[in-house]
């Protein structure tokens, strides 16, 4: 079976082996080892792509491999992130808090203790109440199961909801991004009891690492990072190469064809939305220890839709081509804004990137979308098969 | 990253200076982490502006310590995450010597932990909620003890106001500063069903409902008055709807925390002459330091273009740095930090900012009267007000002091004499 | 405020008796420091001085120094009117009225605040009222409704007579009804104003009932003979046990309870070498083991006792908590209550009316909104994800002519055609690249006009700039059309809501009763039959969709009028204009006016339930559009046949 299954995709072997060279490589380079070449920041914007690579990868699946165009899956991202993110807070302040309240002379009650971290916590947001959704934030393992049980259970209730009312094509595109806006809009709000507009944020300073300079928690999430892109590619490039991928295409291709061969279609598309919105809440909680900062703007329905342009511009329906979009776009992206790119002359105007570059994104994807409809994944496909 | 970024304005060299810089062997750099892009780009770009003015002013006088200053500008998008990527990109790759910049609390939040972690050196020029004060930062906007407070006092001597309507954009400083103005209305005897709070998202532009809320307040006889912490673009469509209303400064005063000369270039300010705006600049302020500082930035901006407080804010704050460093003789935060406590700079509407060991200003407060041609008529202003970190006015914080000088903690229980703790709330 | 009454008649005593040898200027000097820098609490003293004075000279210097004309030489001190005329600035002397150039001298004005100009409008009332020219006398009236002074009632009485004009002659008998009511001499004189106001339902009327209605807190072991009791208030009901407890406290009549923090701090202050009250230090980590600790303190007798929940409802049970008016007498008080309650029903009643003309007005915003879109995606099928920017565009439209064309009125003339011109041109031209190519792929064409949206909107900024630009509504759209008190809305949401109207109208007429809506019927449901026919489908695509995105360019123009002009507007109403389209069912136009009202209303409706968060009211919005489209998918009109196929 499993010979099969690499002999039939030769390009997950490359891949992995591609991301382990990749992860080796900046792993050795970087001030971890002393050599240093390969600063902290730059590491912790490589973890971070990683991360929206293996979220651009759950895209791919549900869009490229089963037609269903969600512009929400920066929703569950965004889950996954403020799951982690509040054992984070919870537990880093509660270190702060103890070693404050030792040193008084009555030992603190059980009340001192949580109101002290609620003080802390939600002091910025003028209240010292914890609300009940972090009746579980002081335990690690509780969180970590949210950051898939959440993203999972949200998404199979709203996939049920919507397949069984047949809710299909562009509706459900605006279904899911109606979806992602009023998380953000009930995250922006302060009696949501996630910190409104300032969210969660020191996260990258890990309780019971806080001696660990960042250089080695961010080469830490980095190879995390690189572990869990690698296992979710090997994951769905198994999910769609067999029977169920087979099925999964055919749904995309002509869904009542499908259902007329007596398949079930909304049970798989359930399938694979639901296990692509964990890939993705997995791919948020490893992303904002990295970021440091988890706040509302994050859901913004905007973020989704770039999310399918990655996939859009790196090509559908092949998992590397969504990581290649990826990978491409965030770091061009951040290439041109943060000034890296020379000013264009032109004598009577000049063209500063950092007003233009947006301009040039847009563009490009109707330039994409209208010529190259393969993304940039095919081009391999005339580099592997010479034209005939 | 591992490139230099090459986003690096060069200041314009005069003869002089370039043979200063020559015999300077670390050069001095600046970094302005102020967004370019995005929604705070509005407001953060005229800073970057005044950042550059400042280090062209500075290095034409003969630069500092015998070297050019550089700056060194990156773009945080208005993406707060970024915020804390870009200041540990300024801070290890191109080894600034101080960050000037942020506008928004929750980009403040993201680089602070970076801030703390690698010891680096930032001025926050924006007036703010209070309840922090780290190490590596010096606030030099008000804290809400020299707006919020000042203003109130206003409305309830000045203008006999009993009835309050707090009116804000649904995020930390609204939120913040209500809840201390909420305590302090009490505190003066004003009694809870005579505060209306209402809070609205960011570009909110709907208020015909809220507008008519509020008048209605008047139906028990008290005298009205609104706090508005309204942000950015939202205020256009509230102050458009008062008009509509036919609602006068006379009848229902509105002051407003977060409108000043730049916002009002984006109105008509006919109809809304008389309402009130708290700060601790105006444009129109009467000093001979404040006529230079206008002349001098229009003749780099253009002629249409207004000062504003957060620019006064930089104007002292990035002064106050140079003066430090002279007087430290080094770019060494811990030495700069040590040097800053007490340094005294002239502020722009006459008299003396001083620079406290909590890492606050104490600056004047100034009340204005919106007038018919976008600027405001000063109607009061106040003796120099220390910052005060942690407000009196909320019963958690009213125990807490920052003294960074003496007691070494920015969060320093008064009751148990303890330090709460070292590093900042995030 | 008996002291302005009395000022009054001492002026006119003044008046015709005694002139002091005293100039303007003197009694001036003598305040100097509260004339340059007034107060609102100490500017009285100036105020009577000026007024005792008796000088004919003192009403236009009060005038002068209301409007800000006053200012202050600095070289020494005196104070001038400041006149500009023809360009020129001129001192004129308060006294004499001697003119004289202002040249190069140093001068500071004098800026009275908001508070101090009420004060001087207070003082300039009584010379007001019977003023020949009508503004001051409105100014004046305006003045005493603004402080409702018992001492501006004999004046404002004694003008009623007088008045001239019509209208203010109403106003001023209003306004003495509304003082008599409060500050009546006999309680037979204020119960008859009081009746008189019934039936008022503006502010300023419920304002004065609420004033002689206000009632204080009070508690006492029995409720006491005599006293004129608003309502006798329920434990558990209208105050709870601990509130009721507290105010016991508060009235000394009761011990306070001993808070938390007052045992921590008892037994920090009670520690005796590792042990208090008995119990080990190490072992007070809980409320309870304080507890303890604490009561064997109070046995001991060093602190005092704690109050427990049965002592606190007690203690409770044993008093009466109860509302006492201020105002003694009951007759006025039933008379005042009568009249507000009367009042107050017809306000709830104009409330919910207002509410329902604000919801209409939102609702016709997004309609506006979504009405181009209605016509791309809901007849066409095509996503356009720019729609937005096209709003943008007509906005700054809008904007770009008014910095042409200074007359407003004929601005706003101008530039609807004109942004109906330009987005149809950028619509056609946008069909012809982009879309035309992709009427198969619908999900691309989302991506690709989301790709030209974010273009378009950094090139707005790129050209406009990132700060919001003024787009200014022509004169007589400005103001309120005013029901009453309660019920009013703004011009520029009328204007709004009849241009929705007329779109509407617009379309359904092209679209049911013209040659191109016929094509452009057929070529929505069979184009290959449609081009059999002879119709040509390229041309129709690109005629509709220009026409929804012209109609796009001229609600943009509109919005922009009632809100702000931004590169970021068109990005505020995508969503929502979408999910317009979509809940009223795509389609038909009638199911987008259906969307539209069924959200403004929802939305209104949940803000009213929860006032002070609007974030919160939209929250609930969209989820609750979420649930709907799931189980009535097609929208509110869903097509039927043939044509609803997919």
């Amino acid at each position: 079976m499993r010979k099969t299954f690499l002999s039939q995709n030769p390009s997950v072997l490359i891949f992995i082996a591609l991301l382990a060279i990749f992860t080796i490589a900046v792993t050795l380079l970087s001030e971890v080892t002393g050599v240093g070449l390969i600063s902290t920041s730059f590491v912790k914007t490589l973890g971070k792509t990683l991360c929206l690579s293996l979220v651009a990868i759950a895209m791919d699946v549900v869009w490229g491999y089963c037609g269903i165009l969600s512009l929400g899956h920066f929703a569950f991202f965004g889950i996954g992130g403020y799951a982690i993110g509040m054992w984070l807070m919870y537990a880093r302040t509660e270190g702060i808090v103890m070693t404050s309240l030792a040193s008084q002379p009555l030992p603190p009650t059980p009340a001192e203790i949580s109101d002290a971290i609620g003080n802390q916590i939600f002091g910025v947001v003028g209240s010292s109440e914890f609300p009940l959704i972090w009746a579980f934030a002081d335990n690690l393992f509780v969180q970590l199961l949210m950051v898939v049980l959440v993203p999972g259970a949200l998404a199979l209730v709203f996939g049920w909801l919507a397949f069984r009312s047949r809710v299909t094509g562009v509706y459900l595109s605006i279904l899911t991004q109606a979806m992602t806006l009023a998380l953000a809009l009930y995250l922006f709000q302060n009696d949501s009891g996630l910190r409104g507009n300032n969210g969660l944020s020191g996260l990258q300073n890990i309780p019971g690492f806080e001696d660990s300079s960042q250089a080695k928690v961010s080469i830490a999430f980095f190879i995390a990072s690189a572990f869990a892109l690698g296992a979710a590619y090997i994951g769905f490039a198994w999910i769609v190469s067999g029977k169920m991928g087979s099925i999964v295409k055919g749904i995309r291709d002509n869904e009542a064809r499908v259902r007329f061969l007596g398949y079930h279609v909304e049970s798989y598309k359930l399938f694979i939305f639901t296990t692509t919105a964990i890939a993705a809440g997995i791919a948020g909680a490893l992303y904002y220890p990295q970021a440091g900062i988890i706040n509302p703007g994050e859901v913004a329905p905007i973020a989704s839709i770039y999310l399918a342009v990655w996939v859009a511009i790196g090509g559908r329906g092949r998992l590397y081509g969504a990581v290649i979009g990826a990978v491409f776009v965030s770091l061009l992206s951040s290439w041109f804004t943060g000034g890296g790119a020379p000013n264009i002359n032109l004598g009577f105007y000049t063209v500063q990137w950092t007003d233009w570059w947006l301009v040039l994104l847009g563009m490009s994807f109707v330039a994409v979308t209208l010529y190259f409809p393969k993304g940039i994944g095919g081009l391999f496909d005339y580099l592997v098969r010479k034209p005939s | 990253m591992t490139y230099k970024t090459s986003g690096v304005v060069l200041a314009a060299l005069l003869g002089s200076t370039s043979l200063a810089a020559a015999e300077c062997a670390d050069p001095i750099k600046v970094g302005v982490l102020h967004s370019l892009s995005g929604t705070m780009a509005i407001s953060e770009t005229t800073l970057k502006d005044t950042m550059e003015l400042l280090v062209e002013t500075q290095n034409a006088a003969g630069g500092l310590l015998d070297c050019e200053i550089e700056t060194v500008v990156v773009d945080p998008a208005s993406d707060w995450p970024l915020f804390a990527e870009k200041a540990r990109e300024l801070l290890t790759v191109n080894e600034v010597d101080v960050i000037f910049g942020s506008w928004t609390s929750v980009s403040r939040k993201s680089a602070l932990p970076v801030l703390e972690e690698l010891n680096g050196l930032m001025f926050y020029p924006v007036q703010y909620e209070g309840e922090e004060s780290s190490k590596n930062v010096f606030y030099t906007g008000a804290a809400p003890n020299q707006q919020a407070i000042p203003a109130t006092d206003y409305f309830l001597e000045e203008l006999g106001v009993e009835k309050f309507a707090l009116l804000g954009t649904d995020y930390v400083y609204p939120r913040t500063t209500n809840n201390i103005l909420e305590s302090y209305l009490k505190s003066k005897g004003i009694a809870e069903e005579d505060i209306f709070v209402n809070y609205t998202p960011f570009g909110h532009s709907d208020w015909a409902t809220i507008v008519a809320d509020v008048v209605a307040l008047g139906a028990d006889g008290k005298q009205v008055g609104v706090i508005s912490t309204i942000n950015g673009d939202a205020n256009i469509g509230f102050y458009k709807e008062l008009a509509a209303a036919g609602v006068s400064a006379d009848d229902l005063p509105v002051v407003a925390f977060s409108v000043g000369e730049e916002e009002l270039s984006g109105l008509d300010t006919s109809d809304l002459v008389g309402h009130l705006a708290a700060w601790n600049y105006f444009q129109s302020a009467e000093s001979e330091a404040n006529e230079k500082w206008v002349a001098a930035w229009k003749a780099k901006m253009g002629e249409e273009r207004v000062t504003n407080d957060p620019m006064e804010a930089h104007y002292i704050g990035f002064n106050m740095w140079v003066n430090a460093v002279k007087k430290a003789g080094t770019t060494d935060v811990d030495a700069v930090r040590e040097a800053m406590y007490g340094q005294e700079f002239a502020n722009l509407t006459g008299g003396t900012a001083v620079m406290l060991p909590n890492h606050h200003l104490a600056k004047p407060v100034l009340i204005g009267e919106i007038t018919a041609d976008g600027q405001f008529d000063i109607v009061s202003q106040t003796e120099e007000v220390p910052g005060d970190a942690w407000t009196d006015f909320l019963p958690e914080s009213a125990v807490l002091t920052s003294d960074w000088k003496e007691l070494g903690c920015g969060m320093y229980n008064t009751e148990t004499k303890t330090c709460v703790q070292m590093t900042s709330n995030y | 405020m008996l002291r302005l009454l009395s000022l009054a008649v001492s002026f006119w005593l003044l008046l015709s008796s005694i002139v002091y040898a005293q100039s303007l200027q003197d009694i001036l000097q003598t305040h100097a420091a509260e004339v340059a820098k007034p107060s609102r609490s100490s500017v009285s003293v100036v105020l009577d001085d000026l007024v005792a004075s008796g000088l004919p000279q003192a009403l236009p210097f009060l005038e002068a120094w209301r409007d800000r004309e006053i200012v202050r030489r600095e070289s020494d001190g005196i104070f001038f009117r400041r006149l500009d005329s023809s360009g020129e600035v001129q001192l004129q002397d308060l006294d004499s009225g001697d003119r004289l150039a202002a040249g190069t001298q140093e001068l500071q004005k004098v800026r009275p605040n908001g508070g101090v100009r009420r004060a001087i409008g207070d003082a300039l009332v009584r010379f007001q009222l019977s003023d020949p020219d009508i503004n001051k006398r409105r100014s004046a009236v305006d003045s005493i409704a603004r402080s409702m002074d018992a001492s501006q009632l004999g004046p404002l009485q004694a003008s009623v007579a007088g008045e001239a004009d019509a209208d203010l002659k109403a106003v001023k008998q209003r306004l003495a009804g509304m003082l008599v009511a409060t500050f009546g001499e006999t309680p037979q004189d204020r119960i008859e104003a009081i009746k008189g106001l019934s039936g008022d339902l503006s502010v300023d009327t419920r304002a004065v009932l609420n004033t002689i209605l206000a009632a204080d807190p009070a508690v006492a072991k029995t409720l006491p003979e005599g006293a004129n009791i608003a309502k006798v208030l329920t434990i558990g009901e209208d105050i709870s046990v601990a509130e009721a407890y507290t105010r016991l406290v508060a009235a000394k009549l009761a011990p306070a309870r001993v808070t938390k923090d007052a045992i921590r701090d008892a037994l920090l202050t009670h520690m005796d070498g590792g042990r208090v009250g008995g119990v080990p230090v190490a072992e007070l980590g809980t409320d309870e083991m304080r507890a303890r600790a604490y009561d064997q303190l109070a046995q001991d007798g060093t602190v005092p006792v704690r109050v427990s929940d049965d002592a606190q409802a007690k203690a409770v049970a044993a008093h009466k908590f109860y509302l006492e008016y201020t105002e003694n007498d009951a007759a006025i008080t039933d008379a005042a209550r009568l009249a507000l309650n009367g009042i107050e029903t017809s306000v709830a009643l104009s409330q919910t009316v207002d509410l329902g003309l604000d919801a209409l007005s939102l609702a016709s915003i997004y309609f506006l909104a979504a009405i181009g879109l209605a016509i791309t995606f809901g007849v066409m099928g095509v996503i356009n994800m720019a729609h937005g920017e096209f709003i943008m565009m007509g906005a700054y439209t809008g904007y770009v002519v008014q910095q042409f064309v200074p007359d407003y009125t004929v601005s706003i003339i101008v530039a609807l055609p004109l942004a109906f011109a330009i987005t149809f041109a950028a619509g056609v031209a946008m069909e012809r690249l982009v879309i035309r190519h992709l009427y198969h792929r619908p999900l691309e064409t989302l991506l690709a006009t989301f790709g030209i949206s974010i273009a378009l909107q950094q090139l707005a900024k790129n050209i406009f700039g990132t700060q919001a630009r003024p787009l200014t509504s022509p004169e007589w759209l400005d103001g309120a059309l005013v029901f009453n008190d309660v019920i009013a809305i703004s011009y520029i949401r009328i204007a709004i809501f009849v241009l929705a109207l007329l779109f509407l109208m617009v379309i359904l007429f092209v679209l049911k009763r013209t040659r191109l809506g016929l094509e452009v019927r057929a070529v929505t449901q069979n184009p290959g039959m449609a081009a059999s026919m002879g119709i040509n489908p390229d041309r129709i695509n690109m005629m509709t969709f220009g026409l929804g995105s012209g109609i796009a360019g001229i609600a943009g123009v509109a919005i922009g009028l009632y809100a702000k002009v931004t590169s970021e507007m068109g990005a505020d109403y995508i969503v929502q204009s979408f999910m317009t389209v979509v809940v009223g069912g795509v389609g038909n136009v009638w199911g987008t006016l259906a969307g539209a009202s069924l959200i403004g209303f929802l939305q209104k409706g949940i803000e009213w339930l929860n006032p002070s968060n609007t974030l919160a009211a939209q929250t609930y919005m969209i989820l609750f559009i979420i649930l709907f489209i799931q189980f009535r998918p097609k929208g509110i009109v869903a097509l039927k046949g043939r044509a609803a196929a997919d």
